[in-house]
């Protein structure tokens, strides 16, 4: 720990390494000048232009940076960038601009975008029907989106708790907005924005209380220094393991993990399609990224304390999102329940902790690596399925009852394989890249002695199986429902994330090598 | 052909390629295709046969890194017990296409759908009113029946998609069967023995003819993936004791020599040995199949039962004995009392069945017993005989199914007991049903006779008293086969079902030819199958440190 310094130097800050982050934040501001600026009938174009462009500019810069395997610890000390970051914010990149590219479906609403006219007018009023006559849209959410994007790019990366938690309120505060902003059954969408938010805020409050005490215990919010408090303690006092137990509630939440998982299902159905396709792939992302720097960087040396505790709640997120989605009737619901048991998966490899620090020999499959992996898996088949979700549809918007999905592989065949597809990747079945990926996690799990844990997830996996398996059967085998929803063909950008989701489940099911190995060399954080 | 050229590769992918091209054909130049593809893959088997050596061991291996943080491969390979598989698969597969030429003919869907004559009207009332009564075989005629007496004649549903999708799904399990037998590497093997559900399950679901095929479908499924899933995490252990001791590998090659310490390896073969059980199908893990065969169309039968199936007995020998020698021996008295459970039980629910599926499914699980017993037994003989049993089964399982599949459709229903005298008006296929049943009873002469007899002779040398048990079934069997014959084919035609039983056509013969020929050459002379399985099978001997108990009881034994 370095004493305070006498006098304020300004900041070293390296920012050709955080040259991502800072592209994201500046595209968002711009967007923010763009809609005080423009009228409103060139906003969307150039919302649109302005996202991907600075989308495409971290993109490229990320991908720069890593191939050049600069890791250092920037910003004095408060961002780490090393291979994990690297790799993670590549993926949120990549799984980001798949969602805005749902943001700019507008065929499917003819000719209007998925969200609501005008967010502020009361449902059911006048004032709301006169903004639909009027065309009116909310073009504002492409830079809540980029904020959010800049947000979950800095959570993971972050390596003190202040950072972490600023991260984590730039993140959340956008999405609160974004979910209650759906065109169609806005009530609905209020209400999950509502329930959100107020759980959302519950969980930073214990986030930032667990930061207060692990402060207390180190004397110091930076991730190192709190792995040396630990390592130089022999004995844990309480202030840590309650600090431990509320940083990780905090976290846990932003995860989806249970006992923290109850607002994800009616979070999930009340946002945009769209949107609920962000958050289940990119704050997961996010959110697991950060899990893991903070267990792993400042608390590995304590994971004697934790690891039984996770292991605990990777049982219960498998076996809660399991059962709970077998008895689902609404598939926006079902793929909730669906997300909060990939949690559980996600988990067995992270209680299995096997990390160079834990005995990993070189070049091994640690934790860290199969997490990104299943992240790549998970996130192509989410956000493929959910796209797929928004073109399937009734006229009082998408047909989301699974009872209306009955009989779709007769009359739409195409859409009932892809659908199928990506059931089976999150069933974990061979030939997908959701198998390579419940593979790893489970040898990572085994590796690091989880062996216990490994024997349940796959008993668990069948039942998670079985609901996946049952919506085939209800679009293959059931006899079309009489109210059939209408397959609307939608517009290329929706198409382009199917594709890409398919593709992706396929190519890294049958060929992982190249995506395992870079998942490979990207499995250590610096400490 | 010269050496290098991959033709294990090509013998396993062009079913698939087949499967593939399907999907963009209809109609009669569907079946064609697919014909042609299962006689060429049949050709390049027999080719491979011709070209295989006796005792070379593992032969025409290729081998590719395929995922190499995994440590998986790309292997494939050949040896005298997977030859055996590759042809029985090779063998099966066209006869399963010609045996069901004209099962989903617009026509003869039509004639299945059509409107019921008066005369069927009051045979299926009166069908019903027999089955209301009635408990235990008659649930079969009540779920067909019970809920709509006028639907059709037996109430025999449509299937649900074209024939094109029916042979494209043969295809693929063919493929994926081949590539299962030739895999020597766990990871691929792994793979397939998930993917191989996914088309199988489509045609239970698909093509069976009643209302119970999507639960029988979901049914076979969910018991696939159980064993599936158990068995990735021993597959996943493999990986995390192999990585331990350096680049971790998959290649059977490498693990077989893997040190594995007791407990590990005791682990890791419960967890190969349940998949295997489920798939087999052992006593308390079969409950799926008689499910599955009840609500599958006869050709979706014989590739689950007598293609799909001999993996899980295939996998016991190839992986458990060869990956976990010491744990399999372990394991024996509990692999053989469940073996001689499956046996009697199997033998004896054949006995009590009414549905023509379910009995034969019954009967499998019986003889799949036997398959196990020589497996664990651990003599050359009683290992030998079950190698063959496999492909023999499989021969006559199918024989059975198929013709039981031209009786079904001549009447519409499976039960049992609503035949009677067929034999006087369809006298050839009468015959070729007595042929098929003696061959599942084993009568001497027949191919099942050798091996049941050299599964049974050394299982002797070892386990006298699941030897003597076992043979109980022998008996068991005639009593089975010989009543269902009595029951379908001889007595008077009954008045009240006068409808004519059409003889076989010729293409029907034709289907039913080279099980026919098989079963009989098979029976009389042995010799050359043998001689391919024995080397296979003294290498694995070897491999778990057994011999033979009587040094003078050999597989000659079985001549």
């Amino acid at each position: 720990m370095s004493p305070i310094p006498v006098e304020i130097t300004a900041p070293n800050l390296e920012y050709r390494l955080l040259l991502p982050v800072l592209l994201i934040f500046a595209g968002a501001c711009i967007g923010v000048l763009v809609e005080a600026i423009l009228t409103r009938s060139h906003r969307n174009t150039v919302q649109l232009v302005v996202t991907f462009a600075s989308l495409g500019g971290a993109l490229i810069s990320t991908v720069l940076n890593w191939r050049t395997q600069d890791e250092a610890i920037t910003a004095v000390g408060s961002i780490a960038i090393d291979g994990p970051t690297y790799f993670i914010w590549t993926i949120l990149l990549v799984f980001s601009a798949a969602s805005f590219l749902l943001f700019a479906e507008r065929k499917v609403e003819n000719g209007a975008s998925v969200f609501a006219a005008q967010a502020a007018a009361v449902p059911g009023t006048i004032a709301e029907r006169e903004a639909v006559e009027a065309r009116m849209e909310h073009t504002e959410v492409y830079p809540l989106a980029l904020f959010a994007l800049s947000g979950m790019m800095l959570f993971p990366a972050s390596n003190d708790l202040i950072t972490m938690f600023v991260a984590l309120e730039i993140l959340s505060l956008p999405l609160y907005l974004l979910c209650g902003l759906a065109r169609r059954r806005r009530l609905l969408s209020q209400e999950s924005s509502l329930k959100y938010f107020l759980l959302g805020a519950l969980s930073s409050a214990f986030f930032l209380y667990g930061a207060a005490l692990l402060y207390g215990y180190a004397g110091s919010f930076d991730l190192s220094a709190i792995d040396e408090a630990v390592r130089a303690s022999p004995q844990q006092p309480s202030l840590l393991l309650a600090g431990v137990a509320l940083i990780g509630m905090g976290l846990l939440f932003k995860f989806g993990a249970v006992p923290f998982h109850s607002w994800t299902p009616d979070v999930y159905v009340g946002a945009p399609t769209p949107v609920t396709a962000f958050m289940a792939a990119c704050t997961k992302i996010a959110a697991i990224g950060a899990l893991l720097r903070v267990f792993y960087v400042a608390l590995g040396a304590d994971r004697w304390d934790w690891q039984p505790l996770m292991a605990i709640v990777a049982v219960a997120t498998m076996a809660v999102g399991s059962v709970l989605a077998i008895t689902q009737t609404d598939v926006k619901r079902m793929l909730a329940y669906s997300s909060i048991a990939h949690a559980g998966f996600i988990m067995t490899a992270f209680v299995g902790a096997f990390q160079a620090t834990t005995g990993s020999s070189a070049g091994s499959l640690t934790s860290i690596s199969s997490i990104l992996f299943y992240l790549v898996a998970y996130g192509a088949a989410t956000v493929g399925a959910f796209a797929l979700l928004t073109a399937i549809r009734d006229p009082s918007g998408e047909a989301t009852p699974l009872s209306s999905w009955v009989g779709l592989g007769r009359r739409s065949p195409t859409a009932a394989v892809v659908f199928s597809l990506f059931m089976l990747s999150f069933a974990g079945i061979p030939l997908t890249s959701g198998f390579i990926g419940k593979w790893a996690v489970f040898a990572a799990a085994w590796s690091g002695g989880a062996r216990w844990l490994v024997v349940v997830a796959v008993v668990i996996s069948v039942v998670a199986a079985f609901f996946y398996i049952r919506v085939i059967v209800l679009m293959f085998f059931a006899d079309p429902a009489a109210v059939a929803p209408q397959i609307l063909r939608p517009g290329w950008t929706t198409q382009v994330v199917v594709g890409l989701g398919v593709v992706a489940t396929v190519a890294f099911g049958v060929f992982p090598g190249p995506l395992l190995d870079l998942a490979q060399h990207a499995g250590e954080m610096l400490r | 052909m010269e050496m290098g050229f991959p033709i294990l590769t090509v013998l396993a992918l062009l079913p698939a390629v087949g499967a593939v091209s399907l999907i963009f054909l209809r109609g009669a130049l569907a079946k064609q295709v697919a014909l042609a593809v299962s006689v060429l893959a049949l050709l390049l088997a027999v080719i491979l046969a011709m070209q295989f050596d006796i005792g070379g061991g593992m032969q025409f291996s290729e081998q590719a890194p395929w995922i190499a943080p995994l440590g998986a491969y790309y292997a494939l390979g050949l040896d005298g017990i997977g030859l055996t598989l590759v042809l029985l698969v090779a063998i099966v597969t066209p006869v399963v296409i010609m045996a069901s030429w004209r099962d989903l003919d617009a026509a003869a869907l039509a004639s299945a759908e059509r409107a019921p004559t008066s005369e069927e009207r009051a045979l299926s009332l009166s069908q019903a009113r027999a089955a209301g009564p009635s408990t235990g075989g008659g649930r079969d005629l009540l779920k067909g029946l019970g809920r709509d007496p006028l639907r059709g004649s037996g109430s025999t549903l449509a299937p649900r998609y074209g024939l094109h999708v029916f042979f494209g799904l043969v295809l693929a399990v063919e493929s994926c069967a081949l590539f299962l037998f030739l895999a020597t590497d766990v990871f691929l093997f792994y793979v397939f023995f998930e993917v191989i559900l996914i088309p199988m399950y489509f045609l239970i679901g698909g093509f069976g003819p009643g209302h119970g095929r999507t639960y029988a479908a979901a049914k076979f499924l969910i018991f696939g993936l159980l064993g599936g899933f158990v068995m990735l995490a021993s597959v996943i252990g493999l990986y995390v004791q192999s990585a331990r001791v350096g680049e971790p590998s998959y290649l059977l090659s490498t693990l077989s020599s893997l040190p594995l310490g007791t407990d590990a390896g005791r682990w890791l073969f419960v967890g190969f040995m349940f998949a295997f059980a489920i798939k087999a199908p052992m006593v308390p893990l079969h409950t799926w199949l008689p499910d599955a065969a009840e609500e599958s169309s006869p050709g979706g039968a014989v590739m689950m039962v007598g293609v799909m199936d001999k993996i899980g007995t295939f996998g016991m020998i190839r992986f458990c004995l060869g990956l976990f020698p010491e744990a399999s021996q372990w394991a024996t008295p509990v692999v053989l009392a469940l073996a001689v459970i499956s046996i009697i039980y199997g033998a004896i629910l054949a006995i009590g069945s009414r549905n023509m599926m379910r009995f034969i499914a019954y009967t499998s699980i019986s003889h799949f017993g036997f398959i196990v017993l020589g497996i664990f037994a651990f003599t050359t003989q009683s290992m030998v005989g079950s190698t063959l049993y496999m492909l023999n089964h499989g021969l006559s399982t199918a024989a059975l199914f198929v013709v039981a599949g031209y009786l079904i459709r001549r009447r519409g229903s499976r039960d049992i007991h609503a035949y009677g005298g067929v034999e006087r008006t369809a006298p050839v296929l009468a015959g070729l049903l007595l042929f098929a049943g003696l061959s599942t009873l084993s009568l001497p002469g027949l191919s099942s006779f050798v091996s049941e007899f050299m599964v049974l002779a050394g299982t002797f040398t070892r386990h006298p008293v699941h030897a003597t048990v076992s043979t109980l079934a022998i008996v068991l069997a005639a009593l089975y086969i010989l009543i269902m014959y009595q029951r379908t084919m001889t007595g008077a035609v009954q008045p009240e079902r006068p409808v004519r039983v059409r003889d076989v056509s010729s293409r029907e013969r034709l289907a039913m030819a080279p099980l026919v020929l098989l079963i009989v050459v098979l029976g009389v002379f042995p010799k050359p199958m043998l001689a391919v399985i024995e080397p296979a099978v003294s290498v694995l001997m070897q491999h778990v440190g057994v011999t033979d108990p009587q040094p003078r009881v050999t597989a000659e034994g079985g001549r």
